[in-house]
Parts: C-alpha cells; sequence; structure tokens
C-alpha cells in the first residue's frame, strides 16, 4: 500500500506540469487529457491527502477549462475537505462549490463538516464553508446550518459576518424558516456603520426586494436613511433598485423618495450612478412631471456621448422611458434615427425598438416608408429585424394604427419582395387575418397576391413559401376581385409550383380550383343572362356577343344589387360574382368587361387545368392526390357540357343547360359562405339547450380530435365544407353528429382547437353572437357539429338550413354598421372584443417566494406578539433600536387592522388614543434617529418628519394587510399631520 | 444578480468559468460555446453589452482576455462593468506582487494558466469579491490582503507536507 502511494506523491503530476503539457501538444489535446484523466483515477484513490487533493485540484482545473465531467469525484473532494491541512480543504472546497448541485447523492454527507468548519476558530475556514454554503445550499443544507449562520452574522470579525449575511440570501431562498432565525439580526445589519456589512446586507435585501416587495415595505425608513445618508455608491446603486421596487407600491413613499433621487441625479458624477437613478425614475416615478424631466436631460448627456456604451444606455433608457413619455423619445429623434445606421447592432436594434414607440397613426405610412427603404440596404438579420418589427407594430391591437389598409397590403406585398426577407410566416398570417376582417381592402389584398403569385422568383425562396400559400388562399377565396382570373390561374399552375413544400402545394391547387370554378360560373352565367333575357338576339360570333352581353349587364347587375344584400344572395347562384362581394361590389362592375369570358378560352382554361392536375393526381402525397382528383372530376362534369354547347351553337336545349347549371349550383353552395373571424370564448358564450341529451363518456371522441388537430396545423382547413362530397361523410364527422352537443371534455378540445385557428374558423360574426347569444344558439351549436377536421375535402357537412339563417341574420345585423360617415374612412375591421388576445392566464408567483414572504410577515407578527408583552418604551440602546422599531411598528399596523376590521363608530376614542399613543412614540424615536444621522435641517423638521410618519404608518398597513384590506382608501386621522 | 463569470482568450479558449446560479455541465457547455462566438466577433468600437437568450451579457476585453458577466435584466450593466474593472485590478495586483511588478493590462492569460495555485487565486480573488452573485467586497486592499493571508496558510501545509520527514514517515507508514 504505501509504495504505490509514496511513488505517486514523488512522481505525481502537478497541475502546472498539465497546463504546460496541454500547451506543448495542441494537436492531440484530447488524448493527453484523458491519459491526465487515467492518472487522476488512480492518484484519486490513494489515501494520502496531498496526493489526493492535487489530483482534485487538476481534475478541478479541466473541469472548468475542457469542461470534463467530474461529478464521479464527489465522493473525494468531501474527503479532502475533511483533511485537517488548510491547503487541501481549500482545492477540496472549490471543487465542490464547481460540481455540486441539487441532484449529487454525496451532498448530505458534507452537512456535518461544513458545520464545523462554520465553527471553525480559524477565519479562514469558515470563510471557505460559508463560500460553499452560498454555491450549494439545498434546502437539508440550509436548514441544518441556520443557527451556524445567524451565530457568525454577529461575529466581531467584519470579513466573516459580511459574508455571513450574504449567505443569507441563499438561507432565505432555500429555506424559508430561517426568517424567523435570522430576519432580526439581518435588519439591525442595516445600521452597521461599517460600509462593507451595509454593502452586503443591502445586496440581499435588493435581491428579496426584487422578488417580493411588498414584505419590505416596513423597512423603507432604514433604505430611506441609507439613500440620503451613504457616499457609497455601490450601495447607493442597490438602495435605488430597493426603491425601484417598493416606491410603485406606496405613492406617498414615492413623494418622499423621488428628491433624494434626483439630488443624486444631479449632484453624482459616476455614470452607472446617474443611469441608475435614470433608470429608477423612468420605471417608478413615472408621475413625477420634474424628475422624468431632469432624467431625460440626463439621457440627452448620455446620448451625446461618443462612448457606445452610454451612447446605447441612454437609447434603452429612453425606451424604458417610451410608453408613459413619449416626449422624451421623440426630442431626441433626429439621434435615434441616426443610431439607425450605427456600426453597433445592439445600439441599432434599440433605436428600432424606440423608432417603433414613435409609430402613431399619422406617421406609420413614412416611417414605415423609410424602415423599408433602409431594410433593403441592411444585412440578413437587421433586415429581418426591421421586418419583424414593423409586422408586429403595425398589426398591434388589430390593425389599430392602420387607416389605409390598401397602403398596408401593397407594403406587405413590397416587403416580401425584399431578398432577404425571411418573415414569410408573419406576413402569412397577416395577409390572411387582414383578408377576414377588413372586407374593402380585398380587391387591393387580391391585386397584391396576384402580383407575389405571378412573381416565379419568389418561389424559389423557402422562406416565403408560407407567404405564397396566403397569397394563393387569399386570390382564390376573393377571386371575385381579380382583374385577370385566367392569369391567375396560370400563376396557380406554373410549373415551378413543384419547388412548394406539398402542404402549400395543396393550398395552390384549392385555390386554382376555385378560380377555375369561378370562371366557369361566370361563363355559364353570362350563358344564362343571355338565354333569359336577350334570347331574341341572334348570336353571329359568341365573341361580339358576349362583349354586348357584359355590357348590357352591368345595369341588370346593379338592380340585382339593391335587391339583395350581397351577402344576402346566396341561394341565387347566378350572380356570383356579388355573392362575397360585400361593398366591394362597386369595383365589379369595372372587371366584367374583362371578365367576360369566350367558350374558347374557358376550354382553354379547363384544358390547363386538367393537364396540369393529371400527373399530381398520381401523386404519392395524399393530399394532392386527392385534391387533384377532385379537380379532374369537376372538369370531367363541366367540359362535356361546355364543349357540347360549343357545337351546338345556336341550339340551346333547356335541358342540356340544367346539367351544368346545376353542377354549378351545388358547387357554389359549398363555396359561398365567407368565413369570418371568431371569438375564442363564443363556443362557450352558447347556452345549451334543455332538450339536448349528452353523451357523457366522449374519451373515444378526444382520440379522433386529437388526431385531427395534429394533421390540421398544417395547411388551413378553413373551408366551408362541400356540399357535394357528403357522401363521403367520414368517420369522424359522424362521430360528431351522433353526439350532437359535445360535453365538456369535448368542448375543450374544440375551445382548444378554436384558439389556436380562432381567425380562420367559422363564419359569423361574433359581436352579433354575445349580445344576443340565445338567438344564435341552435345555429352556432350547428357550427359546433361541424368541426371541420384538418382535411376539407373529407369533410361532408351539411350546411343546413339554420346555418344559412344565421349567415342571413348575421349579414343584416351587420349592415348598419357598414355605413361610411366620412370622406376616407378607415375600413371596418372586424374586432372580437376580448378574443383576439388570447387570454393572459394570471402568472402565480413561485411557491417558494411565497413561502418566503409568507415567514417574513410570520416572523413580523410574532415581533409583534413578543413587543406587546415586553414594554415598548424601554428602549434605550441605540443597538437595539431598529429591532424594537420593526416590533412597534408591527404592533400598531396589527391595532390598526383590527380596528379597520371592524369599523365600530361607537368607538372612536380609542383608536384616537392608539393613534395618538403611537404618533408621539414614532415622533420621538424619528427625531431620535434623524439626529443621530444628523442630517435634518431644521426649518423643515416637523413637517418632514410627520409626512415620514405617514408613510411609514401606512406602509405598514399595506405590508401586513392582506390584499383586501390594502384595497381600501388606508384611513389615516388627519389630526396626526 | 451576477449569473456567471467567464474568461475567454481571444482565440476561443476558455480560461476561468464559475457558476453562480444552477447550470448543468451541458448548459454550461452551450453557454459557453455560444456566447464567445458573439462576443469574440464583435468589433472594438462596439458597445461593451450583449443580449444573449433573454441574459445580459457584459465583457471587456483586457489584454488578450474577454472578462465577461452574465446578468440579469435588471442589473447596472455600467456597475457591471466596474466590477469587472475591479476585478481586474485585483488580479494585477496580486500577480504583480507574486512575480515582477508589471502594469496591470499584461495580466494575461499567460499568468493565469502558468501560475498553477496562482491560478486558482483568479477564483479565490473572485470569492472574495463576490459571494451569491453579489458583490461584497469593493476594497481592492482588502481582497488583496485576504488573499495573500490564505497563500501564506497553503504555503505552510504544502511546505509540511512536502518536507523530507513527512515523506519517510509516510513511506514508512
Amino acid at each position: 500500500m504505501a509504495s504505490p502511494s509514496l511513488m505517486d506523491s514523488l512522481f505525481q503530476r502537478s497541475l502546472d506540469d498539465i497546463i504546460k503539457g496541454l500547451r506543448h501538444q495542441q494537436s492531440t489535446e484530447s488524448t493527453f487529457i484523458s491519459k491526465v484523466i487515467e492518472e487522476i483515477r488512480r492518484e484519486i484513490k490513494t489515501t494520502d491527502l496531498q496526493t489526493k487533493s492535487t489530483a482534485l485540484q487538476k481534475l478541478t482545473y479541466l473541469n472548468s477549462i475542457h469542461s470534463i465531467d467530474m461529478s464521479w469525484a464527489s465522493f473525494h473532494a468531501i474527503e479532502c475537505i475533511s483533511s485537517p491541512a488548510f491547503a487541501h480543504k481549500k482545492i477540496g472546497y472549490l471543487a465542490i462549490s464547481q460540481s455540486f448541485n441539487e441532484s449529487t447523492p454525496v451532498i448530505l454527507l458534507i452537512s456535518n463538516q461544513l458545520r464545523k468548519d462554520l465553527n471553525s476558530g480559524n477565519e479562514f475556514e469558515v470563510n471557505l464553508a460559508l463560500d460553499c454554503l452560498s454555491r450549494i445550499g439545498t434546502v437539508d443544507l440550509c436548514r441544518d446550518l441556520t443557527s451556524e449562520v445567524f451565530t457568525l452574522m454577529s461575529t466581531s470579525k467584519v470579513f466573516v459576518r459580511k459574508k455571513a449575511v450574504g449567505v443569507v440570501f441563499r438561507l432565505f431562498e432555500k429555506y424559508p424558516d430561517a426568517v424567523r432565525v435570522c430576519f432580526k439580526r439581518l435588519v439591525e445589519s442595516l445600521e452597521s456603520s461599517d460600509s462593507q456589512i451595509l454593502s452586503a446586507v443591502v445586496g440581499v435585501f435588493c435581491e428579496l426586494a426584487s422578488k417580493d416587495p411588498r414584505s419590505y415595505l416596513p423597512l423603507a425608513p432604514e433604505f430611506y436613511r441609507i439613500l440620503v445618508g451613504s457616499r457609497n455608491n455601490w450601495v447607493l446603486i442597490k438602495v435605488l433598485k430597493i426603491f425601484a421596487n417598493l416606491a410603485p407600491l406606496e405613492p406617498r413613499l414615492a413623494k418622499r423618495v423621488v428628491e433624494p433621487i434626483c439630488d443624486h441625479l444631479r449632484k453624482t458624477g459616476a455614470k452607472s450612478m446617474v443611469f441608475e437613478c435614470i433608470r429608477t425614475v423612468a420605471t417608478s416615478f413615472t408621475e413625477y412631471e420634474s424628475a422624468v424631466k431632469l432624467a431625460a436631460v440626463k439621457i440627452r448627456e448620455f446620448l451625446l456621448e461618443d462612448d457606445p456604451n452610454l451612447k446605447y444606455l441612454g437609447l434603452h433608457g429612453l425606451s424604458i422611458m417610451a410608453p408613459k413619455h413619449l416626449w422624451a423619445v421623440l426630442e431626441n429623434k433626429d439621434i435615434v434615427i441616426q443610431s439607425l445606421s450605427d456600426e453597433d447592432p445592439n445600439i441599432k436594434l434599440e433605436s428600432l425598438c424606440l423608432l417603433m414607440a414613435m409609430v402613431s397613426e399619422s406617421n406609420v405610412v413614412e416611417i414605415c416608408r423609410v424602415l423599408v427603404n433602409y431594410a433593403l440596404k441592411s444585412d440578413l438579420e437587421f433586415c429581418n429585424e426591421i421586418l419583424g418589427s414593423i409586422l408586429s407594430t403595425c398589426c398591434q391591437n388589430v390593425y389599430e394604427i392602420i387607416t389605409d389598409f390598401d397602403w398596408y397590403v401593397s407594403l406587405l406585398g413590397e416587403m416580401s419582395r425584399i431578398p432577404h426577407c425571411q418573415k414569410g410566416e408573419e406576413i402569412e398570417n397577416q395577409l390572411i387575418d387582414i383578408g377576414m376582417r377588413v372586407k374593402d381592402v380585398r380587391p387591393e389584398l387580391v391585386r397584391v397576391g396576384h402580383h407575389l403569385l405571378i412573381d416565379p422568383a419568389l418561389l424559389g425562396n423557402p422562406y416565403l413559401h408560407r407567404m405564397l400559400s396566403a397569397a394563393a388562399w387569399v386570390c382564390g377565396e376573393y377571386v371575385e376581385f381579380s382583374g385577370n382570373p385566367v392569369e391567375l390561374l396560370e400563376a396557380l399552375l406554373q410549373p415551378r409550383t413543384s419547388l412548394l413544400p406539398s402542404s402549400i402545394r395543396t393550398v395552390y391547387m384549392q385555390s386554382a380550383f376555385k378560380v377555375l370554378f369561378f370562371c366557369v360560373c361566370t361563363y355559364i352565367e353570362q350563358k344564362e343572362d343571355m338565354t333569359l333575357e336577350v334570347s331574341d338576339l341572334t348570336s353571329k360570333g359568341e365573341c361580339s356577343e358576349s362583349s354586348d352581353l357584359a355590357s348590357a349587364k352591368a345595369p341588370v347587375e346593379c338592380d340585382q344589387d339593391e335587391g339583395f344584400n350581397p351577402r344576402n344572395s346566396s341561394q341565387s347562384y347566378e350572380d356570383p360574382s356579388v355573392v362575397n362581394g360585400g361593398p366591394g361590389h362597386v369595383s365589379t362592375s369595372a372587371f366584367m368587361e374583362e371578365k367576360s369570358f369566350t367558350r374558347e378560352s374557358i376550354v382553354k382554361l379547363v384544358n390547363l387545368m386538367e393537364l396540369s392536375m393529371c400527373p399530381l393526381s398520381g401523386s404519392y402525397d395524399v393530399e394532392i392526390q386527392e385534391r387533384a382528383r377532385n379537380a379532374l372530376g369537376f372538369i370531367e362534369l363541366v367540359k362535356q357540357d361546355i364543349l357540347s354547347r360549343l357545337l351546338r351553337k345556336e341550339a340551346n336545349s333547356e335541358s342540356e343547360d340544367v346539367c351544368a347549371s346545376k353542377i354549378v349550383e351545388w358547387l357554389h353552395d359549398a363555396f359561398y359562405e365567407e368565413l369570418g373571424p371568431v371569438s375564442i370564448t363564443a363556443q362557450e358564450r352558447v347556452l345549451i339547450p334543455d332538450e339536448l341529451v349528452l353523451k357523457q363518456n366522449l374519451a373515444d371522441l378526444e382520440a379522433i380530435c386529437g388526431n385531427v388537430e395534429l394533421t390540421s396545423s398544417c395547411s388551413f382547413s378553413l373551408r366551408s365544407p362541400y356540399y357535394g362530397e357528403s357522401a363521403g361523410v367520414s368517420f369522424s364527422n359522424h362521430q360528431v353528429e351522433e353526439d350532437s352537443e359535445p360535453s365538456t371534455e369535448a368542448t375543450s378540445l374544440l375551445t382548444e382547437h378554436r384558439r389556436r385557428h380562432e381567425l380562420y374558423y367559422l363564419p359569423s360574426e361574433k359581436n352579433e353572437t354575445i349580445t344576443t347569444a340565445n338567438d344564435y344558439a341552435p345555429a352556432t351549436i350547428t357550427i359546433a357539429n361541424d368541426y371541420p377536421p384538418a382535411n376539407y375535402l373529407s369533410s361532408g357537412i351539411n350546411t343546413n338550413d339554420d346555418s344559412q339563417d344565421l349567415v342571413t341574420l348575421t349579414n343584416q345585423s351587420l349592415l348598419p354598421k357598414r355605413k361610411p360617415n366620412y370622406a376616407k374612412p378607415r375600413p371596418v375591421v372586424v374586432k372580437l372584443d376580448e378574443g383576439d388576445a388570447a387570454p393572459v392566464t394570471a402568472k402565480k408567483p413561485e411557491v417558494k417566494d411565497d413561502l418566503l414572504s409568507g415567514a417574513i410577515r410570520d416572523i413580523l407578527n410574532e415581533a409583534k406578539s413578543a413587543s406587546s408583552q415586553s414594554n415598548p418604551s424601554d428602549k434605550s440602546s441605540i443597538k437595539k433600536k431598529g429591532k424594537e422599531k420593526l416590533n412597534v411598528d408591527l404592533s400598531d399596523s396589527k391595532e390598526d387592522l383590527a380596528v379597520r376590521e371592524q369599523p365600530n363608530p361607537e368607538n372612536p376614542s380609542s383608536r384616537r388614543s392608539k393613534h395618538r399613543g403611537h404618533g408621539k412614540e414614532k415622533s420621538k424615536k424619528s427625531q431620535e434617529k434623524k439626529d443621530g444621522a444628523g442630517r435634518e435641517d431644521g426649518g423643515e423638521k416637523g413637517k418632514q418628519k410627520s409626512r415620514n410618519r405617514n408613510g411609514k404608518h401606512k406602509t405598514r398597513q399595506r405590508a401586513d394587510a392582506p390584499s383586501n384590506v390594502a384595497a381600501q382608501t388606508p384611513a389615516i386621522p388627519d389630526f396626526l399631520l | 444578480m451576477i449569473q456567471f463569470v467567464l474568461l475567454i482568450s481571444r482565440q476561443g479558449k476558455v480560461r476561468l468559468t464559475k457558476w453562480y446560479s444552477p447550470y448543468t455541465q451541458k448548459e454550461r457547455s452551450k453557454v459557453i460555446r455560444e456566447l464567445s462566438g458573439v462576443i469574440l466577433t464583435r468589433g472594438p468600437k462596439l458597445c461593451n453589452f450583449v443580449e444573449w437568450r433573454g441574459h445580459k451579457v457584459v465583457y471587456k476585453r483586457y489584454a488578450s482576455l474577454y472578462f465577461c458577466m452574465g446578468i440579469d435584466q435588471e442589473d447596472n450593466e455600467l456597475e457591471v462593468l466596474e466590477i469587472i474593472h475591479h476585478y481586474v485590478e485585483i488580479l494585477d495586483r496580486y500577480f504583480g506582487s507574486v512575480s515582477e511588478l508589471r502594469p496591470w493590462f499584461i495580466v494575461c492569460e499567460l499568468d493565469l494558466i502558468f501560475n498553477f495555485h496562482k491560478y486558482n487565486a483568479a477564483y479565490y480573488a473572485l470569492d472574495e469579491l463576490l459571494i451569491a452573485g453579489e458583490l461584497q467586497e469593493s476594497s481592492k486592499k482588502t481582497v488583496a490582503r485576504l488573499i495573500a493571508a490564505q497563500d501564506s496558510l497553503v504555503e505552510a501545509a504544502k511546505e509540511q507536507a512536502s518536507s523530507l520527514s513527512n515523506i519517510i514517515s509516510q513511506a514508512t507508514k
């Protein structure tokens, strides 16, 4: 045993050797390290502590620099700290604090050793143990060692004491009950004259107060004393942070503190201090105009400096101020815009944020113009930052700042064409969102989408595919506004679409289908108009005839429009171009000229479609395949008819016409229904009819819906269901229909789905649904049953009369809203009251923090009961002052509470006397304190004092009272002032 | 509070790491890898703050060494810069006293690498400077004195351990 140990200790490599070795063997670093690790594994097992600790030291080094695992050596580290030699202990503690964590199994073993070292006579050993505890303290360790730390907090050695104070933070965090033991002593330390200790204790309170400020309000007077008395910037910065947390809770405190803070802001030379003051004012003292002005002046000084750090922080300070004091940003507009071209990306980002904060309804157009131009010239990363911030700013609050949607939509198109653009997904969402919400903008939307679809270059950028899918969907959905459906169809079917992922390709195909359908519809309608109204006309050449027709038709259409509410015309398929028209129909007559189709052009279109779809009907992707087959099926049905017409020319027999019209009518029924946004909570507001029997156990449904949801995420599953497909009702639909109204689990599933796809979900106007929920109940339930599965081709749901009624109703109730009143009105943007924002669940504070603040409140209460027994007036020693003040504070607030909880008007005298007594006591004490601090100027004395007292008073109530009590206006008797 | 302290050489080699919040070994490597990528590529005239994955990182280059500290959102960047500077001065004072006197900016990696127990001194200096992620000693002199005192304790122990009699007593145990 002895000889290997001797060999080891004589020939062991030191850490020095290893570092040199690593230095000289760059090429084979890993082999060298693994060799060293092997040695370490051997050496560390020795009984000789010197060898062991050297091995551990080497391992620690390798862990820290080369990320070598050292968890296996945790037991050896414990062996090292139990050595009597300081050198070994030191190495052992370093290793432990570096490698141990909550889950280290042997961590419990160090509890005793830590206690021994904390009680050691050697202050450096104590020091090591404290350091270690502050890093690795677990719940158990903190519980076991609380009393040791408590003892050390009053040791005479300053350098140990301040570390003990620092460790207290870890104790509180891990083991809130430690508050009972240590809190008083911690508060006492605030009075310490030693700046080191003060610094440590303020640091602890700073961290504590940032987590739960309310509990520390009672200590505000102490912090105030430090704020006005201390000359140490390290301490002051932390006190400022504490006040930044406390001030919003207590307006009187803010009033009291704002002046000293401004004093510091004026006088101090340290930039860090200036910045801390600025930040404090900007976050917590926003209603003090003079303070904010002063801070703005200082910010400007920062902005004018050459130092990039100060510039960055100046901009940062402005962005903190921006929400409440935009003028501060506007004052520095020039600098902000200059900074946009700074070489530092951080500064650029900050200035971009500020620029977006300045955006308003009136300047959004110019700012976006500037930014988009700037984005063209910027590098990829910043370009996308710019685009991202434009997009997110403009869509805030349902496009609150946008008045000219035509402009915004074309801006979206322009943004998509910037070569660096990677924001396809965001643009996709907004294109669809705007299309659904803003009816007036649809023609422009289609125009922009059309241009985007035509551009073959965009297909090559994978980041833009999502955007293109939105453009395709928009063009398909609102094809009636398209100036040139033929070109649109060609764009949708261009060969380069093979570059698209299949999920988006299906959107293209579906849109192409819709466009084709629209063309055929228009064509057939022309024919019918001709047969019905101009049957006497002899048709020589279709070409001339149809153009005649078109011109003849325009007035007819207008008549129809007046007769129908556009969206009401659902049953009258003969007027499909207006069906979805809404207010946009004014432009339709303009389109009609180009939209009239000749037989040749229709046949050409049908052939083009057939040609492109044929190869896809054999695709491996089921979605693509299915859609291709649908399209082909439609073509099959229609083509015959159209061709025969072509041949028949003049002999238009009624019976044959019916065939084509029937098909078109059916399909039209499938397409006519418009999709609108729906509130997330719409479903919940629908009352369940009494006669409805709910199936309780819907576990089987859950499984199905789960699957459906998964698939739905990749494509828009938003079309209104097909009519003609009803033969192929899918299993899931059956299921849903049988179950009628889904019960709770199903409802939650549906709501979940709705939440995800709320925008695309169901037709109906939400506002109405809310106000008259009962009227719509049946219809909405139908919709709930029609829970659209992901792939709309497979969804065969009956659009029954109920839902049509609903649409009619909704349309009627919508009408008055659409009346434009002023010259260039902002188009109606459909809003869902609270449904647009995802419900924000109030974030609950962590349990730990709860425990901690609870413990602090408890300790304050305990102190109260203790003080009520002891006589509060025997406060002679200055040392005890803090503690007792605390006690008194508490007892007072308790009494206060008691009085307030039973507001008893018969008993005002007792209440008054209590308050008065307290007031006297308080004033005496605060006088004492102030005199001690020697910072009171005679003139204002009384006034200040009383204000201070007052602040404290309320403060205390707040801290101890449960929130409902705190919410009441504190009844502080005026006679105290 | 300060979440971590990293010293990285200009070539991207890690020279010192210290973690005040619980990070797993994997997270540590990730932070080091990604952060050094961000910081080392930044030009000399840019500001010393980086926003990185919700962290704020304050860094400053001294000689060929980058001193980086990860801090919370609400921490004061300038204060942390001062802490870094403070630390550098402490290191300088320390290394200056153990080797020849030299200006602080040469406290470069060589010192950190080649002085083995003095290497650890960089850790211990940090321990004296910060506790639980908070500054706790703002006096350079005090930190230097404390490190020196601990050094002498270690030296005493080492001499005792490496004395001939000790080796013989071990061998004949």
